[in-house]
């Protein structure tokens, strides 16, 4: 049998890698990118600690398939903004959008 | 070690490299693949923790929807071809906050007691998940499909731009 520890760690590893793509990067559609690794080492932590802790409950479960949805939604969401920005101002890099600073 | 830890290793190994292509690649489609490897990996991971029908749903969804979706605005907004596309100055701070989250999170979990070392992982079964999704949790679901229509028709709204341009 796996420890849960193991598992905790697999999705440390996944959501820090995922903050450094999102610091890092600067095209909006590669930040995007990240963002789905750090939604990704949230599902495993909700299934791990619904599989280990509570099996008779669902709750991790249920969270990690609204997770999933709730992921596609904001992802094509994202998407189509990023595409109106190209439009409008010929980049996709965020630090060239800047119209919101002060 | 048991053949399950073999495979738990392989398959984390896996994700790992995938990750770190997503994140450090020098070529924007390698990272897209490389995408693919790290959500193909994570399926993985569910059916080693015996939620497969997650695992189905991952495969479905981000296999088939969310890479095809990035790969497509890749190709509209020419990452490949903008100057500085990829890392900007930041990437040392950037290293900086994931190495600190990462050392923090890890004492974390190295040093709580987790109660429930279950022996057996118990398999769920796909009616009891039904059972459950859509009796107890009957009004999430239902916010959450109408989160996917705003979405849809917001997407819609935002990519087909205004009248007359």
């Amino acid at each position: 049998m796996i420890p849960i520890q193991h598992f905790l760690v697999l999705s440390s590893i996944i959501f820090s890698l995922g903050i450094y793509g999102v610091l890092a990067r600067r095209s909006a559609v590669l930040i995007l990118m990240s963002i789905e690794l750090m939604l990704q080492a949230v599902s495993i932590n909700f299934i791990a600690f619904a599989v280990y802790l509570y099996p008779e409950q669902f709750t991790g479960l249920i969270f990690a398939i609204f997770v999933i949805t709730i992921a596609a939604a904001e992802l094509g969401l994202a998407l189509a903004i990023v595409l109106r920005i190209f439009r409008n101002k010929a980049t996709a890099n965020v630090d060239e959008v800047d119209v919101l600073k002060w | 070690m048991s053949y399950e830890e073999v495979i738990f290793y392989f398959v984390a190994a896996l994700t790992v490299l995938g990750g770190l292509g997503v994140v450090l690649a020098r070529n924007v489609v390698h990272s897209a693949l490389f995408l693919i490897v790290a959500l193909m990996a994570v399926a993985a991971v569910f059916i080693l923790l015996s939620a497969e029908f997650l695992a189905i749903v991952q495969i479905l969804i981000y296999g088939g929807a969310v890479t095809i979706l990035i790969l497509f605005a890749m190709m509209l907004t020419r990452v490949r071809d903008m100057p500085g596309a990829l890392d900007g100055p930041q990437r040392p701070f950037a290293a900086l906050a994931a190495a600190a989250f990462l050392a923090i999170s890890i004492l974390a979990v190295v040093s709580a007691e987790w109660p429930g070392e279950t022996e057996e992982i118990t398999v769920i079964a796909f009616s009891d998940l039904g059972d459950k999704l859509f009796r107890n949790w009957a009004a999430p679901f239902e916010v959450a499909s109408l989160v996917l229509l705003v979405a849809l028709i917001g997407a819609i709204i935002l990519a087909r731009g205004e009248e007359g341009e």
